[in-house]
């Protein structure tokens, strides 16, 4: 049986950006990412990376495009922090993976970018939640791809936590020019933070700077209206009293 | 380096230790073609003991490298060589030839129950067990899926071998028992030389795949963001383990647990997850694990052998238990 989420998406996302993706449970936002970073097949459609149709990319290449961070996979955590980061320069490696000094610069640069340089030889067991999702974060930037793409990266994470996940992937795209794209159900942060918004719904989706789509008003669309409602004045959705 | 070493010592120990007691210095000389003071110790040398160390190196890596390529696969601690259902493809062709025989006709008995019938009887059952897998995973995106088909495979197998091991004579059965005891000391030079081409095939295809058995830690999402090319890796790591686990079933037998356990007893030991140094450290771990068991098979000092299965159960279980109990942590 087939189901027809979200249709007729289109969007683009320039370099340097900060685009968050959101929408309400099973809309559709793992699947939109999942086939953007082509860990999944496409359903229809296109999706072009510099110009160039996805589905003509061998996985090599596109390892060398998109990276992607996600939540729940059944990573080893018998994994120093280091040899997790240093998996991120597999693509660049010859065919048995030897680290050379370039990729050792590039493993230095990203674990000095998400500031986890004192954690490096921690393994991933003995990590927070919050200290892993950063490793994972650290991982994606060792990759070194134009685009970073991350399924709810504030899962499971403590409010100041998401707010310096968020702060996080901001300063990274200022820092290294990277366009970072990521799901999230923290609206309130994203208003905060993000360059730009996509907002999926069931029959459309609307794109624009947070700024933009307050003003169309679509958040206060987005929910069933019986128990909270966004405001406007503080950007923010609060609980009907 | 110091497992190579650990290698070699067991090997020279379960060299010299035997039911004829041999003087080191005659080991030696019937290696290097000297003189011996006894030309049967030269024979038992060569043709018994020394093939029979180079089977319990092949076996013993090649099985605990087949365990660690089934472990990182799929994920799982509890993965081994087996669960792709090889050894019971294998035992189900061996108790169609020992058992089936006697049922379907008499006359063919006798004819069938030479020693390379049980080999090529066992590696035909492995490579059917193993087409249908293969053809099952063909069709399934899902890793996890083909571990449960390898299971139910396995216990489709043994319930056909339950079948006819109850309609067959007591005789017959014994045979079968025997096999699945598994046995290092039955390989002529001849089978060693057909076993080690299989071994060395098999470690080179798991050599190619370490790059991606590493990429595989982060599990199969994340391989494939990184260039992974999920389903081909995982065929060409299918065929190393059927060639290691299915050549060595044939030539001796089902012998368990040591690839489950080798790669967790190196785990222990050696805290690395990278598989350009787990992997040669298995290969001797496995090695050096097959050795120590056949000289305690041999039972030192007296006549008797016991079977090699039953013993890499009651020295390895233990160990593996201690190290777990001892770390207190469960490292994967």
């Amino acid at each position: 049986m087939e189901t027809l989420i979200a249709s007729n998406i289109s969007i683009e996302i320039e370099e340097g950006e900060l685009v968050a993706l959101i929408g309400i449970n099973g809309v559709g936002k793992s699947t939109l990412l999942r086939s953007l970073s082509g860990v999944q097949e496409l359903l229809k459609g296109d999706i072009l990376i510099e110009g160039k149709p996805l589905k003509s990319l061998s996985s090599e290449k596109l390892s060398e495009l998109i990276s992607i961070v996600l939540t729940e996979q059944p990573i080893s955590k018998n994994l120093s922090v280091f040899e997790l980061i240093a998996l991120g320069r597999q693509p660049y490696t010859n065919w048995i993976g030897t680290l050379t000094s370039n990729d050792l610069n590039y493993i230095q640069n990203a674990l000095k970018l998400v500031d986890i340089e004192n954690l490096q030889h921690k393994k991933c067991y003995e990590l927070s939640d919050g200290q892993l999702q950063k490793v994972l974060i650290a991982r994606a930037i060792a990759q070194d791809t134009p685009l970073v793409i991350l399924d709810e990266p504030t899962t499971h994470l403590d409010i100041y936590h998401q707010a310096y996940i968020l702060k996080l992937l901001k300063k990274l795209t200022v820092q290294t020019k990277k366009s970072i794209l990521f799901a999230t159900h923290e609206i309130n942060l994203a208003l905060q933070l993000c360059d730009r918004i996509i907002l999926m719904e069931q029959d459309k989706v609307s794109v624009g700077t947070p700024k933009q789509l307050i003003e169309e008003d679509v958040f206060s669309r987005m929910f069933p209206s019986d128990l909270i409602f966004f405001d406007k004045i503080s950007e923010s959705f609060k609980i009907k009293t | 380096m110091l497992l190579f070493l650990v290698v070699i010592l067991t090997a020279l120990v379960n060299i010299s230790l035997g039911s004829v007691n041999i003087p080191l210095i005659d080991i030696f000389a019937s290696v290097f073609k000297e003189n011996v003071s006894n030309d049967s110790f030269r024979y038992i040398i060569l043709e018994y003991r020394l093939p029979k160390v180079f089977t319990a190196i092949l076996t013993g890596s090649g099985l605990a490298v087949s365990g660690l390529l089934m472990q990182t696969l799929f994920r799982n601690p509890l993965a081994g060589p087996y669960v792709l259902g090889l050894s019971s493809g294998a035992s189900l062709g061996v108790a169609i030839i020992l058992m089936g025989a006697t049922l379907f006709s008499g006359t063919m008995a006798g004819l069938l129950l030479s020693k390379w019938s049980l080999v090529i009887a066992s590696s035909l059952g492995s490579l059917l067990v193993l087409l249908a897998v293969l053809l099952a995973s063909s069709k399934l995106r899902d890793t996890m899926a083909i571990l449960i088909i390898g299971l139910m495979f396995a216990s489709l197998t043994a319930a056909v071998v339950s079948v006819l091991a109850y309609f067959s004579p007591a005789a017959q059965l014994q045979q079968y028992v025997f096999w699945s005891f598994g046995s290092l000391g039955n390989l002529s030079w001849e089978e060693v030389l057909i076993l080690s081409i299989f071994w060395f095939t098999g470690i080179i295809l798991a050599i190619t795949c370490i790059k991606n058995l590493n990429t595989l830690l982060l599990g199969e999402q994340y391989a494939k963001s990184l260039g992974v090319s999920i389903s081909r890796n995982r065929l060409v790591i299918i065929i190393a383990t059927s060639l290691l686990a299915g050549s060595i079933t044939a030539f001796a037998g089902p012998i368990a647990f040591v690839g489950l356990a080798v790669p967790h007893l190196i785990r222990q030991v050696i805290p690395v997850n990278d598989h350009r140094i787990l992997l040669p450290a298995v290969i001797m771990g496995g090695a050096i694990l097959m050795l120590v068991c056949d000289i305690a098979a041999q039972l030192p000092g007296s006549q008797y052998t016991l079977p090699i299965n039953a013993i890499t159960s009651l020295i390895g279980a233990p160990v593996v238990i201690w190290l777990l109990v001892r770390k207190r942590k469960f490292l994967f």
